[in-house]
């Protein structure tokens, strides 16, 4: 969302809703109306082409503390009284919760964000076709073993306004837009896949060679893989892979989590929880993040938080709700879901090395280069912090890469693999992800194999 | 109580009209689809009902096929104008040129509904649903001092389609589910740990009748306070034992996702030319089956119109059939399996699962553990995920125990085991006689969530990769 207070027709139903607050009571509406489009390759035709508008309504009611939400896919009239109406047979439900309550303007001033992209809106059809198809045949290309399984382009614009009774009322428009490719690389009856892609502010940005030539590596590199034996050793995470770890922790330091005695870091504000090479940031307001932004999901402005310093833990995020019971103040990190926002990083980023991958690998005897994951949702616990994942990648001896390796698992802890973080590298890659990308260095992780 | 079904509401000429727009441009296919969903979910965490939500979803997606391409249009506005716009998008998104003869005439209606609900979740009021959360939580924290956190969800939803066809398809289906979910956190001096339970049927609030919440609130705290005297897990290839009911999520990842025909087709699964081989151990018969009246993955049709079905897929270890959806077997020339799926009206179709699970074998589930001198014994597995190309895949345990001496011992901290599928398939060395389902699952597949539900009876895979980080 951008953050101005235009006089559109969502603000006005946003308002209208509002209007509506009785005596004693909150109210927020939420207002969207989105379009996307979604082109899929195969072989040198158009598998499918998706053409799609959607639009919903989100009211949240609060009245003496208990709290009610309701949504809808559609903003006919009908629909929106409905909403209201069962947001607040909804309200009379929940339990009395002293903090419920709506954010309060904070005076925080809005970081002012290009989040329209004029280009994009008005690119012909028939060119996202072509870039897709043309990103197919570039990936083709370059290596004979290597198969499509699609190559897809995808755009999405989004409208919306916001409004609460606590007099916050703000709207606006965002575009966005990536391509990518999904790779088979076939050796001697075996097949192993791959993937790669291109972001930009509209798509004559998109480095689809790049994205090509990620997608071919990725797959055959791990051509004549084998499982590895099984040992502790050191891992150097790929950008994609570390984005994924960079989510688990961001998930740890939520403020709710923390009060709820689900934090495996509560109690810890001050103390060295990380490698003094660590350095974690979540700022929405860099915008050469995927996911930056200038609002959160409770219409406060986004903002730029120093969540661990050196290996030192800073603070926690909070949303106004979670702030209240912690007895603070809102960091901006509210996230929007069907009903009562949530708590969430919006942007993660880390304070980059000097080196390259390269270089990293090149200080490394004997390790492993962790290509990608599989499992995180399965086999990692932030409030246990066990950590253990499925993986496949390369052998490091002696300072280079090796033989490829697949059907091990990689495992630690969340708190152990943060303190052992030995180096962080300076490939930093804006992933379309809502952390950065960023090559890692891990030491004493149980590689399970053989 | 009933429901009335969508047919009474969209008007089967204005249906004709859109399919006849959808192909204008000499498209071979058309179809609509159209979707009225009513939600209710209502979520208690520390010790609070936080949130009681309502949801509406309603929307038609209308999908067009001309030679290879498909285009797929939707739309949230169901009225005439609506719908032929919606279906001209979708032939403009699809359009190749040419025009040809452009008639519909549906055949007669399939009215499904695949459960017969006795108690229509919107008829029981919401304050009765808001109070199982709290005798969750009340049985949860009752039972041991080191629970320290509870959340609960409950949720039900009542889905009506509809699904028309320019090849004269034309069927409805009313789906309700309810689910419970619950999780407990213990904590203690090595740290917390989580305990998690879960309840889904194809049904309404009836759910509740052959079933106590506060039952599975204890099992869910039981896991946590268990947990906290875990030890690490081994790390290297073990023999493992999967608990029956706990592990049918090994065969929907070891092999339900590659015997997919969309998969197959592009050469994306280790499965692909393998009807008719050994593909698992002879012990082994796996069935897909959306007939399975309140399982969590049924439906009366699947969301392209096609009434559901009971479909062998791995017979006594040899690869009987994939599964299909319309467009892969209409490329084929076969019928269609009844698993052309989708999450909403705001998604194309694609081939998933609906209930998967591997039929009883003899043994005696005690014999099994007995068996085993030493390994890993698995009560309870998370989700897991499966590379279908080279056929290696995940899947996590949440409640382990070791096996040392044919006995079961301690228990173990959470992780992941990795295998390869047909390599896995082979190695199911001991299958045991107490088939049971396993809890609601989501099958995630190119962005798009599906209920799903899976099953099995206790077995052995006499080695997995288990990731720990003991030696």
């Amino acid at each position: 969302m951008s953050g101005s207070s235009l006089d559109s027709e969502l603000q006005l139903v946003a308002d209208r809703i509002v209007a509506q607050a009785k005596k004693g009571e909150q109210i927020e509406a939420y207002v969207s109306r989105g379009q996307e489009t979604e082109v899929r390759v195969y072989e040198g035709n158009v598998e499918h082409f998706v053409s799609a508008q959607s639009q919903g309504i989100n009211v949240r009611v609060i009245s003496n503390g208990r709290t009610g939400t309701s949504y809808a896919g559609t903003l006919d009239e009908s629909a929106l009284a409905e909403v209201l109406a069962e947001a607040r047979e909804n309200a009379e439900l929940g339990s009395v919760d002293e903090w419920a309550g709506l954010a309060e303007p904070d005076g925080v001033a809005v970081v002012e964000q290009e989040l329209w992209n004029e280009k994009l809106e008005s690119y012909p059809t028939a060119r996202k076709i072509e870039l897709t198809k043309e990103l197919e045949r570039l990936t083709l290309g370059i290596d004979p073993r290597v198969r499509i399984d699609s190559a897809d382009y995808s755009d999405a614009s989004i409208e919306s306004a916001f409004a609460t009774t606590k007099g916050i009322r703000v709207s606006g428009r965002e575009n966005g837009c990536y391509t990518s490719v999904s790779t088979l690389a076939d050796d001697n009856g075996e097949t192993q896949t791959g993937w790669g892609f291109a972001v930009g502010k509209y798509p004559d940005e998109f480095d689809l060679n790049k994205a090509a030539r990620d997608g071919v590596e990725r797959a055959t590199r791990l051509l004549g893989a084998v499982k590895p034996a099984t040992k502790r050793t050191t891992v150097v995470l790929d950008p994609f892979v570390t984005a994924s770890f960079l989510s688990i922790i961001g998930s740890t330091l939520n403020g709710e989590a923390v009060s709820k005695g689900r934090s495996i870091f509560a109690n810890r504000l001050g103390e060295a929880v990380a490698s003094p090479v660590f350095t974690l940031i979540d700022d929405p307001t860099d915008s050469r993040a995927y996911s930056a932004t200038d609002i959160d999901g409770e219409g406060l402005a986004a903002r730029r938080n120093v969540l661990m310093q050196d290996g030192v833990l800073q603070m926690f995020i909070h949303s106004s709700y979670s702030a209240r019971r912690a007895q603070t103040v809102s960091t901006g990190n509210a996230i929007r879901g069907s009903g009562t926002p949530g708590v969430g990083c919006l942007a993660l980023q880390v304070g980059l090395g000097t080196k390259s991958q390269q270089e990293l690998i090149a200080d490394i005897d004997d390790g492993v280069l962790i290509q990608s994951v599989q499992g995180i949702h399965s086999g990692v616990n932030a409030i246990s912090g066990d950590f253990s994942t499925g993986a496949s990648g390369l052998m490091i001896r002696n300072g280079a890469t090796a033989e490829p390796v697949r059907e091990f698992t990689i495992a630690s802890t969340l708190q152990r693999m943060l303190l052992d973080i030995v180096a962080v590298g300076a490939d930093i890659d804006w992933l379309p992800m809502s952390s950065v990308g960023v090559s890692l260095v891990i030491n004493d992780i149980t590689m399970s194999g053989v | 109580m009933t429901m009335t079904d969508l047919s009474h509401e969209i008007d089967a000429s204005v249906l004709a009209r859109a399919l006849i727009a959808g192909r204008a441009t000499g498209a071979d296919f058309a179809e609509i689809y159209i979707e009225d969903k009513r939600s209710t979910s209502a979520g208690l965490d520390d010790g609070k009902v936080e949130q009681v939500t309502s949801g509406r979803d309603r929307g038609a997606g209308i999908r067009v096929i001309a030679g290879d391409t498909t285009g797929f249009a939707h739309t949230a506005d169901l009225s005439e104008s609506g719908l032929l716009a919606a279906a001209s998008a979708a032939a403009a998104a699809a359009s190749q040129g040419g025009g040809g003869v452009n008639t519909v005439a549906f055949g007669p209606m399939t009215r499904q509904s695949v459960n017969s609900v006795r108690i229509v979740p919107s008829s029981v009021a919401k304050s009765r649903k808001v109070e199982l959360l709290m005798q969750a939580n009340d049985a949860a924290r009752s039972i041991d001092g080191a629970i320290v956190q509870v959340s609960a969800g409950y949720a039900d939803s009542m889905k009506r389609i509809l699904v028309a066809n320019s090849d004269g398809v034309f069927a409805t289906d009313e789906q309700v589910r309810t689910i419970f979910r619950i999780s407990a956190v213990a904590n203690g001096d090595s740290g917390m740990q989580t305990g998690y339970e879960s309840l889904g049927h194809t049904m309404g609030f009836e759910m509740f009748d052959d079933n106590d919440v506060a039952e599975l609130a204890i099992r869910a705290a039981r896991q946590a306070i268990v947990k906290l005297r875990a030890r690490p897990a081994p790390s290297g290839a073990v023999p493992v034992v999967i608990k029956c009911g706990s592990g049918g999520v090994l065969f929907h990842e070891a092999c339900g996702h590659g015997l997919e025909a969309d998969l197959v087709a592009k050469g994306a699964s280790v499965y692909k030319d393998r009807r008719g081989e050994l593909v698992a151990s002879p012990l082994v018969t796996l069935v897909d089956d959306g007939t399975m009246t309140a399982e969590w993955g049924a439906i009366g049709i699947d969301d392209e119109g096609h009434v559901s079905k009971r479909n062998v897929l791995i017979e006594n270890g040899v690869l009987t059939e994939y599964m299909w959806d319309y467009i892969r077997a209409r490329n084929e020339n076969r019928p269609q399996t009844g698993n052309g799926r989708r999450q909403s009206y705001s998604h194309l179709p694609m081939v998933r699962m609906t209930n998967t699970f591997v039929l009883n074998g003899t043994q005696d589930p005690e014999d099994i553990i007995k068996n085993t001198p030493s390994g890993v014994y698995v009560a309870k597995l998370g989700g897991g995920s499966v590379d279908t190309a080279s056929g290696d895949f995940v899947f996590g345990m949440t409640e382990a125990y070791l096996i040392e001496n044919g006995e079961i011992t301690e228990p173990l901290r959470e992780g992941n085991l990795i295998g390869n599928g047909p390599q896995v398939l082979q190695d199911i060395d001991l299958l045991g006689n107490d088939f049971a389902m396993g809890g609601p699952g989501t099958c995630g597949k190119d962005g798009q969530g599906v209920p799903v539900g899976d099953g099995q009876p206790t077995l052995r895979v006499k080695s997995l990769t288990i990731g720990g980080t003991a030696a």
